[in-house]
């Protein structure tokens, strides 16, 4: 799809030319993620990550297909139905445990995709729609977490539902009509919990159609790379297949080895013990927590405390929170630095690593109950987010003085390479 | 003859047959007939749209409203219980003398959402707080109905999600929530009797 020396799919077998001349199928994926599909060679792990995404997108799709076999989405029969499948069902709690921490390996893979886009400056020109689809994503997956782990119906999944859907009721004058538009009720129950079940799982889909947009984006002026110089000629590329299939592959093992630790030894780690309890709508547990993957967001969400200016704090956190992730829309208009990567960006780098401190720091607070000195710590560390993107990330792209690219991304591997296969103490005079 | 100029200009549509020449430059039949055809199909697709978008409201069921007594005579001073009505919880709380003392002594232009314990409790009766147990910032369920729990700085209610704190007649006074606790219709039935709803 990219560039002019992409190899050409050229069926041998007679059948694929027939299949090829009545619905080239197989030459899109060839093109897509095959031999077809040119990808810069000095590509690093970081870059497995949107396979990885994809993958536990997979396992999500397939583990919850099975589990909507043996779930009753009923609020009467939610909590033991989930029991059921741990304890009755033939490997039931095999395939619940891969779904509950599926979910958080699809979270950490995203974050770690994310991230890896602002180090490497991939969400900008031109790649600023791959990025703006990505955020859709994030979006969809996040409604998608939220509502499935409604569906147990167990204490935390109830009280959750209470606080996210109160998010709407902030909104002036039609907010209480929403919020029990949202539940088709005035509190969380059978009838938010039938919704919830069916959109939780149509939104799979849709993120599956979302990226297959993303990916498209993606293809047009193909991958980024970590020194962000652009693709000049075929020396700068290999086939995506064998080469990253291969490197790829390795990621995938990693993965799975991850994923089997947690989901064996640790299955419950990243849960919480509360929502093995049933949803009881008279008491509400002494220290709601959502799930860790939205803690950051949770920790900007209380972040208000008092009224400012005519808004009431109720208000303000709600919009501080769906603002911290709409700001992401914009960024690729707010960085105005021509150099992408941030190997390249010493400034960008330093601020880079700060937010990252700072959304750790938010997702600790986030975890913590709402007491000082984490409200005063929230405070500060949800200003700073805003911060990043609104005032340092603008400025940097200013004033930064940014270091030397390299003339290609070839030119960057093949340095590299004289330097290490030279002897040692010749390396240093090339 | 007209018809040799929509030749030569492709983005010109051919003049309809038929069509009268003194129609002139003004909207033909066709562009009418369009125009009424797609507006009369976006109507019946807005109309679909309705009920899509109102099964989602409250069904008949869960709207039936339904009222409950509640005895009082075995709430004990400074004690309190929670009831459900209509699916979501309520504290009935027996205030003491001092909280009703500590609830009429703050300056009322001084509150986040101004009202009096007499506004929010029935004449003669202020010692009954008769609450909403839902935090009108995000709906969780305070603590503090019962003495031994959390009750906060101001000895009312102490929210444990975002840290919400209510004082002894349920107003907000500290935290994120934006309203008083919300008191839901309610009348005497007798001295020990109260109904809700």
């Amino acid at each position: 799809m990219s560039f002019p020396w992409a190899e050409n799919y050229e069926p041998k077998n007679p059948l694929m030319k027939w299949v090829d001349a009545k619905l080239p199928l197989p030459r899109l994926v060839y093109n897509a993620v095959g031999a077809g599909y040119p990808v810069p060679r000095n590509l690093n792990y970081f870059w497995n990550f949107g396979v990885l995404a994809g993958l536990a997108l997979t396992i999500q799709i397939v583990t919850g297909i099975v589990l909507a076999m043996h779930y009753a989405s009923n609020a009467d029969m939610a909590f033991n139905s989930v029991e059921g499948i741990m304890r009755d069902v033939n490997a039931g709690w095999l395939l619940r445990y891969m779904h509950m921490n599926g979910a958080s390996m699809f979270f950490i893979v995203v974050y770690i995709h994310i991230f890896r886009g602002l180090y490497y400056g991939s969400y900008k020109a031109p790649r600023e729609m791959v990025w703006l689809l990505g955020v859709v994503i994030f979006l969809l997956m996040m409604a998608t977490a939220f509502m499935g782990y409604v569906l147990p119906w167990g204490q935390m999944s109830f009280w959750g539902a209470q606080v996210i859907t109160g998010f709407f009721s902030a909104i002036p004058i039609i907010g209480d009509p929403i919020h029990t538009w949202l539940l088709g009720g005035f509190a969380p129950d059978n009838a938010a919990l039938n919704r919830f079940f069916s959109l939780h799982y149509l939104l799979p889909f849709v993120i599956a159609g979302v990226i297959v947009l993303h990916i498209w984006a993606l293809h047009i002026p193909g991958s980024n790379n970590p020194t962000g110089v652009d693709v000049k000629g075929p020396q700068d590329t290999v086939p995506f297949h064998p080469y990253y299939t291969a490197k790829d592959g390795f990621g995938v093992g990693v993965f799975l080895i991850v994923f089997s630790v947690l989901l064996f030894f640790y299955p419950n780690y990243l849960g919480h013990p509360d929502n093995y309890i049933q949803a009881n709508p008279l008491s509400t547990p002494a220290h709601i927590v959502p799930e860790w993957y939205f803690w950051p967001f949770y920790a900007i969400l209380r972040a208000f405390t008092v009224n400012w200016f005519w808004i009431p704090a109720k208000l303000w956190g709600v919009l501080a929170m769906f603002s911290s992730i709409l700001l992401l829309f914009f960024l690729p208009w707010l960085d105005n630095s021509p150099v992408r990567s941030a190997n390249y960006r010493p400034a960008y780098r330093i601020a880079f690593w700060v937010l990252v401190v700072d959304v750790l720091v938010l997702g600790f607070i986030g975890k913590m109950p709402a007491e000082e000195p984490y409200v005063r710590i929230g405070q500060f560390a949800a200003a700073y987010y805003f911060a990043h993107f609104l005032l340092i990330v603008p400025i940097i792209s200013m004033v930064e003085k940014t270091k030397p690219l390299p003339n290609s991304i070839s030119e960057s591997v093949l340095h590299g390479e004289a330097e290490e296969a030279a002897p040692i103490g010749v390396g240093s005079a090339h | 003859m007209a018809t040799s100029e929509y030749v030569d200009d492709p983005n010109q549509r051919p003049p309809v047959i038929g069509a009268k020449e003194e129609g002139g430059a003004g909207p033909r039949r066709r562009d009418f007939l369009n125009i009424a055809a797609v507006s009369f199909a976006g109507v019946g697709a807005a109309a679909v749209v309705v009920p899509l978008v109102n099964q989602m409201n409250p069904s008949a069921d869960v709207l039936a409203l339904a009222s409950i007594e509640v005895d009082l005579s075995k709430i004990a001073e400074g004690s309190g219980i929670k009831v459900a009505w209509r699916k979501q919880p309520v504290f009935v709380r027996r205030l003491t003398a001092k909280e009703v003392t500590d609830a009429n002594a703050v300056p009322v232009s001084e509150l986040r959402d101004p009202e009096t314990l007499a506004q929010r409790t029935k004449p003669g009766k202020e010692n009954w707080l008769i609450t909403m147990a839902v935090c009108t910032h995000l709906g969780c369920v305070p603590l503090g109905v019962t003495p031994g729990e959390n009750r906060g700085d101001f000895g009312g209610y102490f929210c444990p999600c975002h840290g919400s704190q209510y004082d002894t007649a349920g107003r907000i006074r500290k935290g994120p929530a934006p309203k008083n606790l919300q008191v839901p219709e309610y009348s005497f039935k007798s001295n020990t009797v109260v109904q809700i709803g």
